[in-house]
């Protein structure tokens, strides 16, 4: 019996350890010799990360598809210096540990370039593996400078964090929206923290006063009413919502449950809240948003955008779609800009991209005439909308 | 009897050996793997995380198989542990610039930390049994995990400054760097853990904890185990081993959660890492690797960690986790169900009907 089990556990280790070493010589030839011959014979290898399952799998998602549309627009179209690409997309779940194992997956595949991570935390995590191997890197939506810091391979499609606090208080300030402000943040969330904090530091310059900042994390973000309340007593007339949709859905429910109606105002994570499920839209009514995208927008570009996007995934693409389509334009201006072949290793044409990064200018659905420091930052204008009769118009 | 109780040691002797040779083949088959180029980024990028896990569930079947209470915070003190070897090394980053000096200094601070806390909480806790332990260590992981998620420490040249508040709280000059930045944690922690590193700190977790338990020390902690009161009446100091185990576990715990941090340049205390769902993690590959078995343990640990992650490969990605759940479900079934331990007892009996048969054509 106990034999048994004992011939059971190695054949069970040995069928693991086979699986290890089948995976390692079906994956090794991809990475060396193979596939560095079938990339010169013309394949550009785009790899993506993301949260596909868990809590943030709307993101994740969203990045996957918006990317895939420009991708198979781009093939379509001819392709990258007349070589097609080939996009492959792995799951993080949103934790930094799994992100580097997706990425060192994605180096296994043969990846060349990589449009991610999604998200902020597992972000930082690759962005540092990514700089050890110099790979370049581009992350549609992870937003703080802590990505950038220190590294020159990494650049961003979205607004820094820090830049959407300062576009926030100025946009508030200069049109004397409110004398005083509420803001309730999330506290383990580093995009809603950067922006909170240059937020009130900028405050200071501008007229109005911060009378309330109340935090949540991601253990506390279902029930709002203290920090509603807190707002409410402190008088404010404007709530400031540096977070993302899911949480201001709940806050201005629970705000109207109240009888509570300040003027709310959010950035860029607020886009989405008129397609969440079990949400009036109507509680979202004259909410002002800073956002790169919206996909009510009538140009042409988003229009075609949107329409493929509903073909094929049956859903109105939220921003983080937006910024992984431009993504993928970026990629192709840059590697046009440089005139790199996919034959070159990966850290030759990450240095070529790096080069032709900061060169480049790029027009896409996030905004027009982006271009791009050596840091990685991207400047470009947020636009300023308010939700009318459910839907976007120009503020 | 005499002759049988020297058996007995000889035997354990040899397992432990039998321990100590697998984690040391496993190491010298990877450094062939290496060296020949043969061995996926994939691969590479889990070595280290795979020692951290083996190092987690060796400690805690020190707790549950051995001293035989079931403990569901252990992710806690690897969270002391991470927490203080990263804020360590981040401070030391520009002192000590020779890797592995910093990352070994690293580990002895987080293992005593976490040993510290482990002594502290296990005081008032270990007077509980069953259940009700298992729910406290629950809440205590928590507390940990909470209380790590709102601590910002900064640092500049007046020194250290602390808030539970917010980042502008720390009232830092203008040179002041944010170490702790609350839930967001440290980021920046030099990659110091290798692979070699880690299959040492494992090697040295095996040595305390099976010496442990072939000390005098350790079968007073299993007669604890099989029978409280029995071993009360002989004069066990049930306290003192009951704590020295807990903490023990802890410290080892701890200096795993060392290598995480040193491992990942972002360290974030949230419910995947140091939260209940890692602690339960940690206590399924000790399951399954067998309770009380502590080769099991690593070998549990390296299946379940290796295996979503060669799902990847196959393919399979939408069904990756569903795969990984239907395969757990099916192992524990063939390890402890009734029905397929009869079948196991078939099995073997055919196989050894058989096995003479060979023997004798041989």
């Amino acid at each position: 019996m106990k034999n048994v089990k004992k011939v059971l556990a190695i054949a069970l280790a040995s069928v693991m350890a086979f699986a290890t070493v089948a995976c390692g010589n079906e994956g090794t030839p991809a990475v060396g010799t193979e596939s560095g011959k079938t990339a010169a014979a013309g394949t550009w290898r785009i790899g993506g990360i993301g949260p596909t399952t868990g809590g943030a799998a709307v993101y994740g998602q969203a990045v996957q598809n918006g990317a895939q549309i420009a991708v198979d627009e781009i093939n379509a179209a001819g392709g990258i210096n007349g070589v097609m690409i080939e996009y492959t997309f792995e799951d993080d779940e949103n934790i930094a540990e799994k992100g580097v194992n997706a990425y060192n997956s994605l180096k296994d595949w043969g990846m060349q370039m990589l449009l991610g991570t999604v998200t902020t935390t597992p972000c930082i995590a690759v962005s540092a593996e990514a700089a050890a191997d110099n790979m370049f890197l581009l992350t549609p939506s992870g937003s703080s400078t802590d990505i950038l810091e220190g590294k020159t391979n990494a650049f961003q499609v979205c607004f820094t964090d820090p830049n959407q606090g300062q576009g926030s208080a100025q946009y508030i300030g200069e049109n004397n929206m409110a004398s005083k402000v509420a803001v309730i943040y999330d506290s383990s969330n580093a995009y809603s923290q950067g922006i909170y904090e240059k937020f009130a530091q900028e405050a200071k310059n501008y007229s109005f006063e911060i009378v309330s900042a109340e935090a949540f994390t991601a253990d506390s973000n279902t029930d709002f009413s203290v920090q509603l309340q807190k707002a409410k007593d402190a008088g404010a007339e404007l709530l400031f919502l540096p977070i993302y949709c899911e949480q201001s859905a709940l806050i201005l429910t629970q705000a109207n449950a109240m009888g509570y109606k300040p003027t709310i105002f959010s950035c860029d994570g607020m886009d989405g809240i008129l397609t969440l499920d079990n949400f009036d839209v109507a509680l979202a009514e004259g909410v002002i948003l800073l956002t790169p995208f919206v996909a009510d927008a009538t140009d042409d570009a988003t229009v075609s955008f949107v329409t493929k996007y509903q073909a094929a995934y049956g859903e109105i693409p939220n921003q983080f779609a937006a910024d992984a389509y431009d993504g993928v334009y970026i990629i192709k201006a840059a590697i046009e800009a440089a005139n790199a072949t996919p034959d070159m290793s990966v850290s030759d044409l990450c240095d070529a991209l790096k080069e032709a990064m900061v060169n480049i200018t790029v027009d896409g659905l996030t905004g027009t005439g982006m271009t791009w420091e050596a840091t990685g930052e991207v400047s470009k204008d947020p636009k300023a909308m308010v939700i009318k009769d459910g839907v976007y118009v120009g503020y | 009897m005499k002759l049988r109780n020297k058996f007995k040691f000889d035997k354990r002797a040899r397992q432990s050996l039998i321990t100590y040779a697998m984690v040391i083949i496993a190491f010298v088959v990877v450094q062939i793997l290496l060296a020949t180029g043969s061995m996926t980024s994939l691969m590479k990028g889990l070595l280290v995380p795979l020692c951290v896990y083996a190092i987690l569930a060796v400690s805690l079947n020190l707790t549950v198989g051995i001293l035989g209470e079931l403990s569901l915070g252990h992710a806690g003190f690897m969270c002391i542990g991470a927490f203080t070897g990263a804020f360590f090394s981040k401070c030391v980053q520009d002192v000590i610039t020779i890797g592995w000096l910093r990352i070994s200094i690293a580990i002895i601070l987080g293992s005593a930390m976490a040993g510290l806390f482990g002594f502290l909480i296990g005081m008032p806790v270990l007077r509980l049994k069953g259940d009700y332990l298992a729910i406290v260590t629950l809440g205590f992981g928590e507390i940990i995990k909470t209380v790590v998620n709102v601590v910002y420490i900064g640092r500049d040249e007046n020194g250290f400054h602390f808030s539970i508040k917010s980042n502008m709280d720390l009232n830092m000059t203008e040179n002041g760097k944010t170490i702790v930045k609350g839930a967001q944690g440290i980021t920046g922690t030099p990659k110091d853990a290798t692979f070699t590193i880690g299959i040492i700190l494992l090697l040295v977790t095996l040595f305390i904890v099976l010496n442990l338990i072939n000390s005098r020390d350790g079968r007073a902690i299993m007669a604890i185990r099989d029978n409280r009161i029995a071993a009360e009446s002989v004069g066990i100091n049930i306290t003192k081993y009951k704590l020295m185990a807990f903490s023990i576990s802890a410290a080892l715990a701890g200096s795993a959660g060392v290598l995480y941090a040193h491992n990942l340049n972002t360290l974030t205390a949230s419910t995947n890492n140091f939260g209940y769902n890692m602690s339960i993690n940690i206590l399924v590959f000790v399951v399954l690797g067998g309770i009380g078995n502590i080769r099991g343990s690593i070998i549990g640990a390296v299946i379940l960690t290796l295996l979503p992650e060669l799902l990847r490969s196959f393919n399979l990605d939408n069904l990756r986790m569903l795969i990984y759940a239907i395969i757990l479900i099916v192992v524990m079934l063939f390890n402890s169900a009734p029905s397929f331990i009869q079948f196991r007892e078939k099995v073997t009996a055919v196989v050894k009907s058989k096995l003479p048969k060979k023997g004798g054509v041989n």
